[in-house]
């Protein structure tokens, strides 16, 4: 309770701003830079080849300690998986159930209805493990600025604390496009780590780009709909108010 | 309610129910033959695309609510339900979403063109009045909304907000314990929030009934400010408003829908994608971009006041406050004192009071009593100045009371309304940027401040002393003679380049 009100006052504080400068502005964070993604622009599409091996390097390093509760598995058709290979993917996991007719919990195999499986049991027990929480990837390209190319530029931006004049604490390292730059994630991704089959190159970079794009999907998986809707709906408005502008001056001819 | 006559329809069906309900009469009346101003501009277009920005926020908010759980625990993931796996729930939310910003957009165009064409000035009134009303009830509704999705901007937004009540003297901080329905901003806060989110919107609906009811007694004000006087002044509703209306609407529905599936995200802030946490405080809290305007008049005030200051800015106002305090003396049986003739400010006063105000502001905390207590407190001052900004409206049409309505025949007037559009813009601009920043190495805050006296002096200084010395322009003698001389010089002009543009080829 008096934390809580501690918190408010302070964000009063911030807010009104009567305070100095946040700690924040500490360190100064470099700007994301763009991107060439096949999802920009107002055409843009997804490349499965590259979700797919993206959700491999999210599967093989990122879901070790980072959940991402909102996707299911029934999700991963959009990825270009058959139904029985998601099957298969989902049956290496297992969930608590329950309970039964007997009231007891019980373990079985993920299903299709079932979302991503968490690695902690709940944020608590994340955060003991890590030391600070690895927040749930489901929404991280929509909830950090410039989320795609920020995420890009995160996993890839690790740097030597000595080069910027920064000595750090056990369990910290120097980002460039961390705020502060000071980051509790250790490195995720280096060359040759992840086997790809597609002949892709496995360089850190290549990870970095494929997880990117999975995960961008994961927080907009209605972007190719809603971008091919769009084109329609502009269009028909385009007609529509093409037809309406020739309706109108012809109204208003003998008026003007 | 059988008043007047009433003429038959052909159409039976139609003439049975008018005749026992004369709603087809009415609709004719109202919206066929009613007697429009023919000169509006595509600036009369925002009615009737703020009608449409209404009934789209009800019927997408009504959707919504049957898929949305009110509830802290549940609120975030019932959201992403929707924009995962409702059929068509991402349409919606962006629909809605989106939809509260280019509502705001079209508010703010439809109440500065009132503000420049005059359309405030008698006989409007209460028109404009109904109008402020409505904005103030917008205002709830998008700030109450924005907490519904329960995100981090959701929590802390309405932390920052709600707490601003704590200003308010004695009672402050029962109103907040009120708005909150607890200690901090919690469930009960949610529950609440989201039952007037969905209350608000048909209160809305009903002063929109009445600001056009209203309307349809005035008429419409036009870009000439003058009143039609014959027939050949106006046109009929239909086809020719509502051809127009169907036009501008459907332009300003392309950019809504290029933002709503093309940029869906980028008139929000990434932080509410983030589920609310009361032990993290965000780095920076913003509002919504429609009220940073009015957040940064709150900021910029950083300053106790003092009883100096606070009689500084009684001496700048004089002739107002003793007059009215006079008249109230009066009423309730007391001596009768002189008075001013005019209550507008008047130089003296205004520089006097600003330099005792100064002084007061320089000394504050030095003199014992005078300016060592503080009347009012940063935080209060702020609050006042920022609802003080929006309350000044309903009184905008005795604040200028310039019998010249539209601002093409007052050109001090204008200028001075163009100033105040981009010190407007400024504070967005200020509003959204953290509380240390620096312009050209000059504080954000003392900018935020000049602005904030740029806005306030406009309504309650310049518009009073230009109300009484402005000359203004000759107006034209109707509304039909304007546009047909308008017409004669486009004709001419045309003729004129058409002219030279020939003339090469004579040679």
């Amino acid at each position: 309770m008096i934390s809580r009100t501690l918190i408010t006052c302070l964000a009063l504080i911030l807010a009104l701003g009567m305070a100095s400068p946040s700690a924040m502005a500490a360190g100064k964070a470099k700007k994301p830079p763009q991107q060439d993604w096949t999802f920009n622009g107002p055409f843009g599409t997804y490349d499965k080849a590259a979700l797919q091996r993206g959700y491999k390097v999210y599967k093989e390093v990122c879901a070790a300690c980072h959940a991402m509760k909102r996707v299911h598995f029934r999700n991963l058709t959009a990825l270009g998986y058959s139904e029985d290979q998601i099957k298969n993917i989902a049956a290496e996991y297992t969930v608590i159930d329950g309970p039964d007719s007997e009231g007891e919990m019980f373990e079985r195999q993920a299903r299709l209805s079932d979302h991503f499986v968490s690695p902690y049991p709940n944020k608590q027990a994340a955060k003991a493990a890590n030391g600070a929480y690895p927040p749930d990837m489901s929404l991280i390209t929509k909830a950090r600025k410039d989320g795609s190319n920020y995420v890009y530029a995160l996993l890839t931006g690790y740097d030597d604390p000595a080069k910027h004049g920064k000595t750090l604490m056990d369990g910290q390292y120097y980002n460039k496009y961390m705020a502060g730059n000071v980051i509790a994630m250790a490195p995720p991704l280096m060359d040759g780590q992840i086997a790809y089959e597609d002949g892709s190159p496995e360089t850190m970079e290549q990870y970095a780009r494929d997880v990117t794009h999975f995960l961008t999907w994961a927080a907009q998986p209605e972007m190719e709909e809603r971008k091919r809707l769009g084109i329609q709906v502009l269009l028909f408005l385009f007609v529509f108010t093409g037809i309406m502008y020739a309706v109108k001056k012809r109204i208003w001819k003998d008026v003007h | 309610m059988g008043s007047g006559e009433r003429q038959k329809f052909d159409n039976p069906t139609v003439e049975w129910i008018d005749s026992r309900l004369p709603i087809f009469t009415l609709m004719q009346k109202e919206y066929g033959v009613f007697p429009t101003p023919r000169n509006f501009n595509y600036f009369w277009n925002f009615g009737a695309i703020l009608m449409f920005m209404l009934v789209t926020m009800i019927v997408s908010g009504i959707v919504l609510a049957m898929h949305y759980t009110g509830d802290t625990s549940y609120a975030f993931d019932s959201v992403e339900r929707i924009m995962r796996d409702v059929n068509g729930g991402w349409l919606i939310r962006y629909i809605h979403m989106n939809g509260a910003s280019f509502f705001f957009a079209a508010v703010y165009i439809h109440i500065f063109r009132g503000m420049y064409y005059g359309s405030y000035k008698r006989p409007r009134e209460l028109l404009w009045i109904l109008g402020v009303a409505i904005f103030l009830l917008m205002m709830a509704t998008a700030f109450i909304g924005y907490v519904l999705p329960w995100g981090q901007m959701s929590l802390w937004g309405a932390t920052v907000i709600t707490n601003l009540f704590s200003a308010v003297p004695l009672v402050g901080d029962d109103i907040v314990t009120l708005l909150w329905g607890g200690f901090s901003v919690d469930n009960p806060t949610l529950t609440r929030f989201f039952a007037l989110h969905y209350l608000l919107p048909f209160v809305i609906f009903a002063v929109v009934f009445l600001h056009v009811w209203a309307l349809h007694v005035t008429g419409s004000n036009n870009p000439l400010g003058l009143e039609p006087q014959t027939e050949k002044d106006t046109l009929p509703f239909h086809p020719y408003f509502t051809m127009k209306d169907t036009f501008g609407l459907l332009v300003f529905v392309i950019i809504y829908a290029t933002f709503v599936f093309f940029l869906p995200n980028a008139l929000g802030h990434p932080d509410n994608y983030i589920p609310a946490d009361p032990l993290v405080t965000p780095a920076h809290i913003v509002p919504e971009w429609y009220f940073l305007p009015f957040y940064a008049i709150l900021r910029a005030i950083t300053f106790e006041t003092n009883l100096v200051m606070l009689g500084g800015l009684g001496v700048m106002f004089m002739p107002f406050f003793w007059n009215f305090g006079m008249g109230a003396l009066k009423m309730f049986g007391g001596p009768k004192l002189p008075t001013f003739s005019d209550m507008t400010p008047q130089p003296i006063f205004l520089s006097v009071g600003l330099v005792i105000a100064g002084l007061g502001f320089v000394l504050h905390g030095q003199i014992p009593l005078l300016t060592d207590v503080t009347i009012i407190d940063a935080k209060l001052g702020g609050v006042i100045a920022m609802f003080g900004s929006i309350l000044l409206w309903f009184v905008l049409p005795w604040l200028d009371s310039h019998p010249i309505r539209s601002a093409r025949f007052r050109p001090v007037y204008r200028n001075c309304f163009i100033v105040l559009v981009l010190i407007f813009l400024f504070l967005g601009y200020a509003g959204a940027l953290s509380a240390d920043a620096t312009l050209f190495g000059v504080p954000m805050s003392l900018l935020g401040l000049l602005a904030t006296g740029y806005y306030f002096a406009f309504f309650v200084v310049l518009l009073p002393i230009l109300s009484k010395t402005e000359k203004g322009r000759e107006l034209p003698k109707s509304i039909h003679e304007a546009v047909l001389a308008d017409e004669t010089k486009k004709a001419e002009r045309k003729k004129q380049t058409q002219d030279a543009s020939l003339a090469p080829e004579a040679k």
